[in-house]
């Protein structure tokens, strides 16, 4: 937080050099920054916050008549999965119809400063795969249905609930129409991997800057080394478990009838 | 106290799965059953992944038979041919079992195998026990009667026979194989040990004296389980060492509090209470599968574990 703030205000004082009156540039960028760019998953991790914050540099005074927007994303590494819908089966409820998606981003956040619709067009959105409907892959499903869209939206509707997905309209504050802050929460069900982080700048609803950058989340220490041990040693961990098991149920057993007496 | 579940990739307060252990470990300890239909169960409840519940569920079912089949060893209550016979078919039953599984959650029924499971063989135990127990009850009023044991059926007309000189028996080894197998498959797809289903089979089904049951079935359920773990860490990379241990220690302290508890209860109000246990956990599983559910969606990752 500390650091967030120290930051936040070096990147004001970098504000003022900008060489003021030279030539007009309709051109704005975006400076921004995270407060941390590496996550680490310990034993005692509960989830986390990111701070993303950061000031527009401009080299000509703001367009007056263009609503301005922010659109802060935070993305997980996408993988494949399966979206199942049950039905009643002989009296019983069983997965009945799957879909197949071929990518689907394990987190994803997006903050704005404004409702989605009024500072991004469509087209956009398409191009840029910003909205959380767009960054979900849905057009190679290996089992097309026409109610594909369903299973994508139940999808959206789980792992909003999970916290996974997020949507956080009016999250992004603006101020002075130059410095910009939002803060994004990190749930402790985190998959591990290289998650990026982007800034949106909308004129009209059409993107005029991007800023990107990477955040790595990563198991660590005793977290890491069980999870390594497990996937590339499976028959030593799995003997490691059985020998840890036995120990722990003698120790905690001989610990009790000590304390008894 | 949040603690992050390698495997699982959950963060869960330890105190809770400890309690967890600890009230299955009471239960066990008072009415001598392994536990494993309970925990597995309630660790889906907790929102651990089905299928590193059942893997985590082996795993601990191995320390909390450890120290018992030590101590039937040592009390010579193990027959430890027909333990090596029921093993064997164990194994085989086991791996079979656990390659079910990974077949099963490919497809996304596994969660179905596993209720279906729990409600026909809770369901069946349950009331069997119930049945038995009431009997019992009406008989100790009644003095004089004697049950008589080693009564011919079909198992004695079977091949292959095979003296167990402990259990006093001289039978074919084809129905313990069964037997054993049929208590690996549930091993690998319900994280049990089995015992629910082995001790009355060994009783009603072979004919073994009640002494050397107890003793013998831990005996198989102890490599069994150890078996099954191994499996599901190569398998399915879904056992989960934190989650084991945490579940352990609470089990141990829990089992030798419900052992002092049982020691004051009578043999036929323990069972009673131990078969209305089984039949509402059967109950809240069956339930969950007739009523229409709150959602009807679910998602499920390619790869991992989960």
């Amino acid at each position: 937080m500390i650091r967030a703030l120290l930051l936040l205000a070096m990147a004001i004082t970098i504000l003022p050099l900008r060489p003021i009156g030279a030539q007009a540039e309709p051109e704005e960028e975006i400076i921004a920054d995270l407060s941390q760019n590496h996550v680490a998953i310990t034993t005692r991790f509960i989830g986390s916050e990111i701070l993303v914050f950061g000031a527009i540099r401009r080299e000509a005074p703001p367009p007056e008549d263009a609503p301005l927007g922010l659109i802060v994303t935070i993305a997980g590494p996408s993988e494949p999965i399966v979206v199942r819908r049950k039905a009643r089966r002989a009296g019983i409820w069983v997965n009945a119809d799957a879909v197949h998606i071929d990518s689907a981003p394990s987190f994803y956040a997006v903050s704005t400063n404004a409702p989605m619709r009024e500072i991004l067009i469509g087209s956009e959105d398409l191009a840029h795969n910003i909205s959380i409907r767009q960054a979900i892959t849905s057009f190679w499903t290996t089992q097309l249905s026409p109610d594909t869209p369903e299973f994508i939206e139940a999808l959206i509707r789980l792992r909003r609930k999970a916290g996974l997905y997020q949507m956080n309209e009016g999250g992004v504050r603006l101020r002075a129409k130059t410095l910009f802050r939002t803060s994004v929460r990190l749930p402790s069900n985190l998959v591990e991997g290289t998650y990026s982080a982007r800034v949106f700048l909308t004129r009209k609803g059409r993107v005029v800057d991007v800023y990107k950058t990477a955040i790595e989340v990563n198991k660590v220490g005793v977290e890491r080394w069980i999870f390594n041990l497990a996937h590339q040693r499976p028959l030593i961990y799995g003997l490691l478990s059985i020998v840890i098991a036995i120990i722990a149920g003698w120790g905690a057993s001989s610990a009790f009838r000590y304390l008894r007496g | 106290m949040q603690v992050y579940l390698p495997i699982a990739e959950i963060s869960v307060n330890a105190l809770l799965l400890l309690g967890l252990g600890g009230i299955v470990g009471l239960l066990s300890g008072m009415f001598g059953v392994g536990g494993g239909f309970l925990i597995t169960p309630l660790l889906f409840f907790i929102g651990i992944p089905p299928p590193v519940a059942v893997a985590t569920g082996t795993n601990q079912i191995v320390a909390s038979s450890f120290s018992a089949v030590l101590a039937h060893l040592k009390k010579r209550s193990v027959d430890l041919r027909m333990g090596s016979v029921l093993l064997a078919g164990g194994l085989a039953g086991a791996a079979l079992g656990v390659q079910l599984f990974a077949y099963l959650s490919r497809i996304g029924q596994i969660d179905l195998l596993v209720q279906l499971s729990y409600v026909g063989f809770l369901g069946v135990i349950g009331f069997l026990m119930l049945m038995e127990s009431l009997r019992a009850m009406q008989r100790a009023r009644k003095p004089g009667y004697r049950a008589k044991r080693h009564h011919h059926t079909w198992i004695h007309a079977l091949p292959l026979k095979m003296k167990f000189r402990r259990s006093g028996l001289y039978i074919s080894v084809i129905p313990p194989l069964l037997v054993g197998a049929t208590v690996g498959v549930l091993s690998a797809i319900m994280g049990v040990g089995g015992g629910f289903i082995m001790v009355p089979a060994m009783i009603y089904l072979l004919g073994m004296p009640t002494k050397v049951v107890v003793g013998t079935s831990l005996f198989q359920i102890i490599f069994v389980s150890g078996f099954t773990t191994l499996m599901h860490a190569t398998t399915n990379y879904s056992v989960d060492m934190v989650l084991a241990v945490l579940l352990i220690v609470g089990g141990v302290i829990g089992a030798q509090i419900g052992a002092g508890i049982g020691t004051r209860l009578k043999a036929e109000q323990l069972r009673i209470l131990l078969a209305l246990l089984v039949l509402a956990v059967c109950a809240k599983i069956a339930i969950g599968l007739v009523l229409e559910p709150e959602e009807l969606y679910s998602i499920s990752r390619l790869k991992g574990g989960a």
